[in-house]
């Protein structure tokens, strides 16, 4: 990139976990990088910076995406929801109690996209069985392999979720 | 009172920094930010051995203002200090950018530093080295030859060649045997958390928030790199992103991060990416295992020879004692053992979830198979049969070990004994079963913790310990609030830092026994005290409910601290093992090991190679545990380890450039939620080990990683009739021997 195309910044305004957002950017910043350097969310981690493990895993729009591999200034007039901003008036997301419950987490690096990822999950209507679950959920790396705990946590939240809307 | 003794420990706590770490506030290494801090991106050397002649670093620091390029010359020397830390903790003896030479791709040979990341990133590409290239050793190549003393302490871990009886004459007399030769690829560990390091230094004094498995090994090592004292560094690392070995020891980029800041002036970052994972930190060698068992007519094993070669780096002999297994797994008279390492331009390797007996008992497990399928014996009775009920290599009687209970109540729930026959057919899929050994050997670490009682009833945990996700933050707690009879949610705890009483490392299995036996020795010295101020014999005081209590005097604790004028009770303890020693395996005269056996059913596509894991049963021996819930996980994380290594994972080098093929998720596989079944059946037998430790407990971490690799190999060979010996046992593979069966 030539150093002019790097000092031209775009301007951008999202919302992120409700909060309006505007912001100056390189364009090639990431927007994993603009979460976690620029507004100090760092919820949402780097395993891989290519795609390949979840751990950076945010909604936008409700839909679950890498965060590493969609470009900050893409994501303007859209709306993030990170891991921080899923409990609501501090009290837990149905899916982060279930985490805790089912000891779904280790050392938690992956965590934050695991949950992120079982929300989106859950939404589009892929949390029927277990089996299925393990097969949406596989876009998100466990290295502590914590994966059958993952899938229980995620079908825990699901039939919560159903009662509570029935 | 039996409801005392179950109140707290044995349950199934969750863990406490679960809300952190579901919310997304735990920070990490990774996550620190300091005022002002430079982003550090390492310049690698692409060839695998050479000279570096000169760095252009012009395009680089023209680039923006504020751009640093930092080169060999501009780095500290290493202070004689540092001559005295050994390798291990030290990871490796050479620390690059002290001098012109490459002994390996990958080698750091430039710093970039600059304030953003991505300028950093940037500028690190424009950074241009120029090397003189020297021929390249490529280690997998070479003849295998005895570790050197001098090349770290590595190979003095264990004895690189061993013999007991006549294992050659044994064999070659007995009825039944079998010869084969085990090999695996190199492997990395890829935790999800890549290493990363944040060094600041202030007023002489140096702060680092590091991604780590032993707080002190670190203040240590870089309290000698410096020459400083080691009160001058702080260590900070609430959470560590997974370690599995490769955050154990201190890697270069660590001392590199804090020698940046040093010249630099400010903090560094130093975040590595996954493809650095591959080149600066260590990973388990490939490994060629030699296997000769021998038995006579009913299964008695007449003889065991396991001679085990490795691959290492130039810089340092790093030994993979797999010949552990042969020395501990059976009883047999007649056993010989040897370790040789193959050196050549590539990373050192290291300690890896599970070091030793992983590979041990890859080997060892399958070829105990091949001999039992020989001999006709059912390959469980194969392994009653050779039940060591002492230490194989001292003969000394171990401190406690359940291994028949396991397999007698692995076999009941898996339903071994009535079993289908192998290669029966399910659709399209071919049934197969295979059982192991899984066993691990005890380590145990000095480690101190302190403990604090107020009159409030509340009482606080301090030890320097790391939870890397293995749960002793959570255990620790309960341990203390059992001892001193208090609910969990009246206990808190601080760890994850220097100025805590310094506790022991989290690998080897070793921290709940280590570190866990110093916090009820401190809350035991609590309740010594108490008594003695109320002139109370202490074998006869019970602390319950937060009560003090003998026969029917009972006293809040509030009201005890009250008549004793105190607010609060101090104590610290240290869990020191005999003769002074910083670790041993098991107190003298009682070697301590973990054990169990894993049966597992896999379905193959005789037509595709697909393996599908359908179910594993698996019981162990590891005395107490103490919190079920994060027990089996930590199991059910070691299986699916093991998965990993039998059918999918290994990590190959360009045979010309000696480079790692793939350094990434997408070219090394790795077990997904996908590839695991839910009908993961694990279970510990009741046991209490009063020989390892007052607590009663051993570790579990590696073991539950150990025998997979053999259980599944056997099962695919009930399935298929193909023996394979060279893991991961990948689709091709199978397809190809099935075509020679
Ligand atoms: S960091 Fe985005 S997928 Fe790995
Ligand atoms: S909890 Fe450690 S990587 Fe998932």
């Amino acid at each position: 990139m030539s150093a002019s195309a790097r000092s031209q910044t775009i301007d951008i305004s999202l919302t992120v976990n409700g909060r309006p957002v505007q912001a100056s950017v390189e364009p090639r910043l990431s927007l994993l990088d603009f979460l976690r350097e620029e507004l100090d969310l760092t919820g949402a981690k780097k395993g891989c910076n290519r795609g390949e493990c979840g751990t950076c895993t945010v909604l936008v729009d409700g839909r679950r995406v890498n965060s590493c591999l969609v470009l900050a200034a893409s994501a303007s007039n859209h709306e993030v929801v990170t891991v921080e901003g899923l409990a609501k008036d501090g009290e837990l997301h149905p899916v982060q109690q279930a985490f805790i419950e089912a000891d779904a987490l280790q050392c938690g690096f992956c965590t934050s996209g695991q949950i992120i990822s079982a929300v989106a999950c859950i939404e589009e209507g892929h949390a029927g069985s277990t089996e299925e679950i393990r097969e949406w959920m596989s876009g998100n790396l466990c290295r502590c392999s914590c994966y059958p705990q993952i899938a229980e946590a995620v079908e825990m939240a699901a039939r919560r979720m159903e009662a509570d809307n029935a | 009172m039996s409801h005392q003794e179950s109140s707290v420990i044995s349950e199934k706590v969750t863990r406490v920094d679960g809300p952190s770490k579901v919310r997304g506030e735990a920070r990490y290494a990774g996550d620190q930010k300091v005022d002002g801090q430079m982003h550090a991106v390492p310049v690698l050397a692409t060839i695998p051995a050479g000279e570096l002649e000169s760095i252009d670093a012009k395009q680089a620091l023209a680039l923006a203002d504020g751009i640093v390029v930092l080169t060999a010359r501009d780095m500290p020397r290493l202070h004689p200090d540092l001559d005295n830390i050994t390798v291990p903790p030290l990871a490796t003896r050479h620390i690059p950018m002290q001098d012109n030479l490459i002994l390996y791709e990958g080698q750091v040979v430039a710093l970039v530093l600059a304030p953003s990341l991505a300028l950093a990133t940037e500028a690190a590409k424009l950074v241009k080295p120029i090397y003189r290239t020297h021929s390249y050793i490529n280690p997998e190549h070479q003849v295998p030859q005895s570790a050197d003393p001098a090349r770290g302490n590595y190979s003095g871990s264990g004895p690189l060649d061993w013999t007991k009886g006549t294992p050659d004459a044994a064999y070659a007399s007995a009825p039944h045997k079998v010869k084969s030769i085990y090999t695996q690829p190199s492997r990395h560990a890829n935790a999800m958390e890549p290493s990363a390091i944040v060094a600041h230094w202030h007023d002489g004094q140096l702060t680092v928030w590091d991604s780590m498995q032993h707080i002190s090994s670190v203040q240590i090592t870089l309290a000698a790199v410096f020459g400083l004292s080691i009160e001058d560094v702080r260590v900070i690392a609430p959470h560590t992103g997974g370690g599995f070995g490769v955050k154990a020891f201190v890697w270069p980029h660590e001392i590199l991060a804090a020698m940046a800041s040093k010249v630099c002036g400010k903090a560094v970052k130093f975040v590595l990416t996954r493809q650095h994972m591959y080149n600066m930190v260590g990973y388990q060698p490939q490994m060629t295992q030699h296997m000769a068992l021998a038995c006579d007519e009913k299964g008695q094993l007449a003889a065991i020879r396991q001679d085990v070669e490795n691959v290492t780096s130039l810089t340092d002999d790093y030994v993979e004692f797999g010949s552990a297994a042969a020395r501990s797994f059976y009883a047999c008279d007649n056993i010989s053992i040897s370790q040789r390492v193959k050196r050549g331009n590539i990373n050192l390797p290291t300690f890896m979830r599970a070091p030793w007996d992983g590979p041990g008992s890859w080997a060892l497990g399958s070829a105990l198979d091949e001999l039992a399928h020989e001999a006709g014996i059912d390959p469980l009775d194969m392994r009653i049969r050779n039940h060591a009920d002492t230490e194989p290599q001292t003969g000394e009687p171990w401190s406690s070990k359940m291994l028949l209970e396991c397999y007698e109540e692995g076999a009941r729930r898996f339903g071994w004994r009535t079993r289908p026959e192998g290669g029966t057919r399910d659709g399209y899929w071919l049934r197969g079963f295979g059982m192991a050994d899984c066993s691990q050997g005890q380590a145990r670490f000095q480690s101190s913790a302190g403990l604090t009682l107020t009159a409030e009833g509340t009482a606080h945990v301090a030890s320097s310990f790391c939870d890397m996700g293995t749960g002793p933050a959570t255990i620790f707690r309960q341990v203390a609030a059992e001892a001193l009879g208090l609910p969990l949610s009246a206990v808190t705890s601080d760890h994850g830092q220097t100025g805590l009483p310094a506790a022991g490392p989290t690998y080897g299995q070793s921290t709940t026994i280590s570190t866990g036996n110093a916090v009820l020795m401190a809350a035991r010295e609590i309740k010594a005290k108490l008594a003695a101020h109320l002139q109370w014999p202490v074998a006869e005081t019970v602390m319950e409910d937060g009560c003090i209590r003998r026969n029917n005097e009972r006293l809040s604790i509030k009201d005890a601290m009250k008549l004793m004028g105190m607010q609060e009770i101090a104590s610290e303890s240290t869990f020191a093992l005999p003769g002074g020693a910083y670790v041993d395996m098991g107190a003298p005269g009682r070697p301590a090991r973990s054990f169990g056996a894993l049966f597992v059913e896999v379905l193959v596509d005789p037509d595709l190679g697909l393996v599908r894991l359908r179910r594993a049963t698996g019981v162990y021996s590891a005395g107490r545990i103490l919190n079920p819930l994060t027990a089996r996980s930590q199991i059910t994380g070691g299986i699916i380890w093991g998965w990993g290594m039998a059918t999918m994972e290994g990590s190959h080098l360009d045979p010309e450039r000696g480079r790692w093929i793939s350094r990434d998720l997408a070219g090394v596989p790795i077990p997904v939620n996908a590839d695991i079944p839910a009908d993961l059946d694990i279970s510990f037998v009741e046991e209490f080990d009063h020989e390892a430790g007052p607590l009663g407990a051993r570790g579990i971490g590696e073991l539950a990683a150990t025998g997979v690799a053999a259980a599944v190999g056997n099962a695919i060979f009930d399935a298929t009739g193909a023996r394979l010996h060279d893991l991961p046992i990948t689709p091709d593979k199978i397809l190809g021997a099935l075509r020679l069966v």
